[in-house]
């Protein structure tokens, strides 16, 4: 699904990324973690094309395809979704008549048939119960006036509508409450498909209580130091990212 | 870590997809203003002795009026000899008597413009006044509408028909008097469109005017009158386009509305004259004058407009508030790209008690763009009680456009209120990225932020318009964002 090699990434001429490595296969979901500053929503940005960021070296593939000439609307159609830790706001325009463009963009960029407003209003209620969302939000303008959960969990909705081959999850744990937490991972895990592959960028190990992870990696300083299975996170949990601070496959106690 | 002037430059630009040339034999005057000018005018059309007087009198107080300067608007002196004054499909002497008789040229002409003018397939519930150059051509469902008592035919042949009611209101909202381009208009207008909705009757169609100018080097100067009676209703709706030249033309029209008792009338504009090129060259100057007098108790009459086109926009839709309770609003999206400059805005003239005004103004400057919003909010001592909210939002698209707001306020009671909110914003780099990041390319994202950004505007609008001038600003900011 995703294959990353070697990647460097500057940002205005500091170097964030400083050789990642990291692939993902269908139906897994991986966890990347870290304190902050450590690289982890530049990596999330680099995957979705954002402007500003530079490759200097490595290489990224999506599904074999180079993906790093590609325009970011090119990557959504192909199947790459960005939750957004600060979702953004877009007055007068409702989240229906948006997701409506969206994935018709994204039909007619497969050669599929446009889907019509009627039979998008039925997708769309059916994806809204999927994933919590109140049918008054759908009808607003996009995350305008919308609690800090609400936007999150409408985040979770344009996934669900645009039903992609890789999401990536910026922080979308960050700012909500248990209750919230729960609905939104809910929300995840009920998406959850063999063919698709979920990456959780998380600051918190508390997510993964209700998102479980195939893999868990450490990102600190730019570079990916840890790897391991859901118990890293535990491990982490109780440690802190003291414990494997720039050192690849530190041993904990070292530094304890 | 945004390049988004860059891109801005890089789009291409749109072509403007009315700009071309209708081929049919015209009958035009030569170049020049005189009272002779005016005088045949008035002849050819057969009028009155009443309105040849009202046009000589225009003519001569026009003569002595020098062009407005307080606009923020440049442009190099008019040349009014220059002009030609009349021009008009030749036909027939006693011209088309109905549908099957008008040019099949012209009627092919408001087809290519998605304005069928055949009942059979026109657009339902909407009729229409086609307006050629200087002239009607054919004006739809007339006789239908008759049967229910409303008037909706073209301004000359509300004179040879209706001469008592077009002399009781004509002038009565826009004095020939009024400004420069409003005595021009009133000593040189050619046709347009007359509206007469009878007591009581809520109009069961939209009207609407659809103006073409298609000669080159003519003016076009035409005059809508709508009278509302007493507790009727009436939807009307106006649009426009023209050939591409790389000359400027003029376009000077006065449009007066009069709402009695409890009428209530509802304008809408949806302007697509032709903006001029990439360059600045060509485009219409569209300097119009447009009033609406709610003259009776609770009347409430209601502009909408969506201004795209033309290189020059001047124009200001206006309420006076004449009757006790009665209500003005004023919806406007003005949108400027390349060298597109427009100051308009509206006036709100409160003179009856509790009257009641909203103005709404959304403008978007992209390019070399220059979008003024200029109003006037007036409480006069006699309009107790009275209330105006007005919002206005100005989007920037680019560095090099400008948007500016010069509201004037002239409060003269301490029972009324006065709210202003203005807000100034550009589409930001994170909103350009959401909506890439779902799939929608550069410009689709563009286009639908700034539908967001107007669609307090938008909704007023009636149905079938919305959707034409939402496609509209899409097209219109093509070659402008990024």
């Amino acid at each position: 699904m995703l294959q990353i090699k070697n990647l460097h990434v500057t940002v205005e001429g500091r170097e964030v990324l400083k050789g990642i490595n990291l692939e993902i296969h269908p139906g897994e979901v991986h966890a990347i973690m870290g304190p902050n500053g450590s690289g982890k929503s530049t990596l999330a940005s680099v995957l979705a094309g954002r402007q500003g960021y530079v490759i200097t070296a490595g290489s990224v593939s999506f599904q074999g395809e180079d993906l790093t000439t590609l325009l970011p609307e090119e990557r959504a159609r192909k199947g790459i979704f960005l939750g957004f830790q600060y979702p953004v706001e877009l007055p007068g325009v409702t989240n229906l008549y948006f997701l409506k463009a969206a994935l018709n963009a994204a039909r007619i960029a497969r050669g599929e048939s446009e889907m019509d407003a009627m039979d998008f209003l039925d997708f769309a209620r059916a994806k809204a119960r999927l994933v919590g969302l109140d049918d008054a939000l759908v009808r607003r303008p996009v995350n305008v006036g919308f609690s800090g959960g609400e936007k999150k969990r409408n985040e979770i909705f344009q996934m669900a509508i645009l039903e992609p081959k890789l999401s990536i999850l910026d922080e979308i744990d960050s700012g909500l409450d248990i209750d919230a937490l729960k609905v939104v991972s809910n929300g995840v895990n009920q998406l959850r498909t063999p063919a698709n592959s979920t990456v959780l960028i998380t600051h918190y190990q508390r997510l993964l209580r209700y998102i479980v992870p195939d893999r868990v990696h450490v990102l600190s300083g730019g570079q990916i130091v840890r790897s391991g299975d859901r118990e890293l996170a535990e491990i982490l949990e109780r440690d802190g990212y003291g414990s494997s601070n720039g050192v690849k496959d530190s041993n904990p106690e070292i530094h304890a | 870590m945004s390049n988004s002037s860059e891109t801005i430059e890089q789009l291409v630009q749109k072509e403007y997809s009315a700009g071309w040339v209708t081929d049919i034999e015209q009958e035009t005057f030569a170049p020049g203003l005189s009272e002779q000018v005016v005088r045949r005018l008035s002849e050819i059309k057969q009028e009155p002795e009443w309105l040849l007087e009202f046009r000589l009198k225009a003519y001569r107080h026009w003569l002595t009026l020098t062009p407005p300067t307080w606009a923020k608007v440049k442009y190099p002196p008019i040349d009014y000899q220059a002009s030609t004054y009349y021009a008009a499909p030749k036909r027939n002497k006693d011209g088309p008597k109905n549908l099957s008789e008008v040019d099949p040229e012209l009627l092919r002409t408001y087809e290519k413009l998605g304005i069928p003018l055949h009942e059979r397939e026109a657009l339902a519930g909407i009729a229409v006044d086609a307006v050629f150059d200087s002239v009607s051509v054919a004006t739809t469902f007339k006789a239908k509408l008759g049967e229910m008592g409303v008037i909706f035919c073209s301004f000359s042949d509300a004179v040879r028909e209706h001469p008592r009611l077009v002399r009781q209101y004509l002038g009565t909202v826009v004095p020939y008097s009024d400004n420069f381009y409003a005595a021009l208009n009133s000593a040189v207008f050619s046709d347009g469109s007359f509206v007469y909705v009878p007591k009581g009757l809520h109009c069961p169609m939209e009207l609407s005017t659809y103006f073409r100018i298609n000669a080159a080097n003519s003016g076009q100067f035409e005059r809508t009158l709508i009278v509302a009676d007493d507790d009727s209703y009436v939807s009307y709706l106006e649009g426009c386009t023209a050939p591409k030249r790389d000359e400027n033309q003029l376009h000077a029209a006065i449009v007066e509305l009069v709402a009695l008792e409890r009428a209530e009338i509802k304008y809408s504009t949806v302007q697509n004259w032709y903006p001029g090129d990439a360059e600045g060259k060509g485009g219409i100057y569209n300097f119009v004058t447009k009033r609406g007098k709610c003259q009776g108790y609770r009347s409430k009459i209601s502009w909408t407009q969506v201004e795209t086109g033309s290189a020059i926009t001047w124009k200001y839709p206006s309420c006076i508030l004449m009757g006790d309770e009665s209500v003005g609003e004023f919806y406007s999206v003005a949108l400027t790209n390349n060298y597109q400059q427009a100051d308009t805005g509206t006036k709100m003239i409160h003179i009856g008690k509790n009257t009641r005004s909203t103005i709404v103004s959304k403008g978007i400057s992209a390019g070399h763009g220059q979008a003024t919003y200029r109003g006037l909010v007036r409480i006069s001592a006699s309009a107790e009680g009275s209330k105006n909210y007005t919002r206005c939002d100005s989007m920037l698209i680019g560095h090099q456009c400008g948007a500016h707001t010069v509201p004037y306020m002239d409060v003269r009671n301490s029972s009324s209120s006065v709210e202003h909110e203005a807000t100034t914003s550009r589409i930001r780099d994170d909103q350009l990225f959401f909506c890439r990041q779902r799939g929608l390319s550069e410009e689709e994202a563009v286009s639908l932020i700034v539908n967001g950004f107007c669609r307090e505007v938008m909704k007023e609008l009636p149905m079938e318009f919305a959707v034409e001038a939402q496609k509209l600003l899409g097209v219109s900011l093509e070659g402008a964002v990024g």
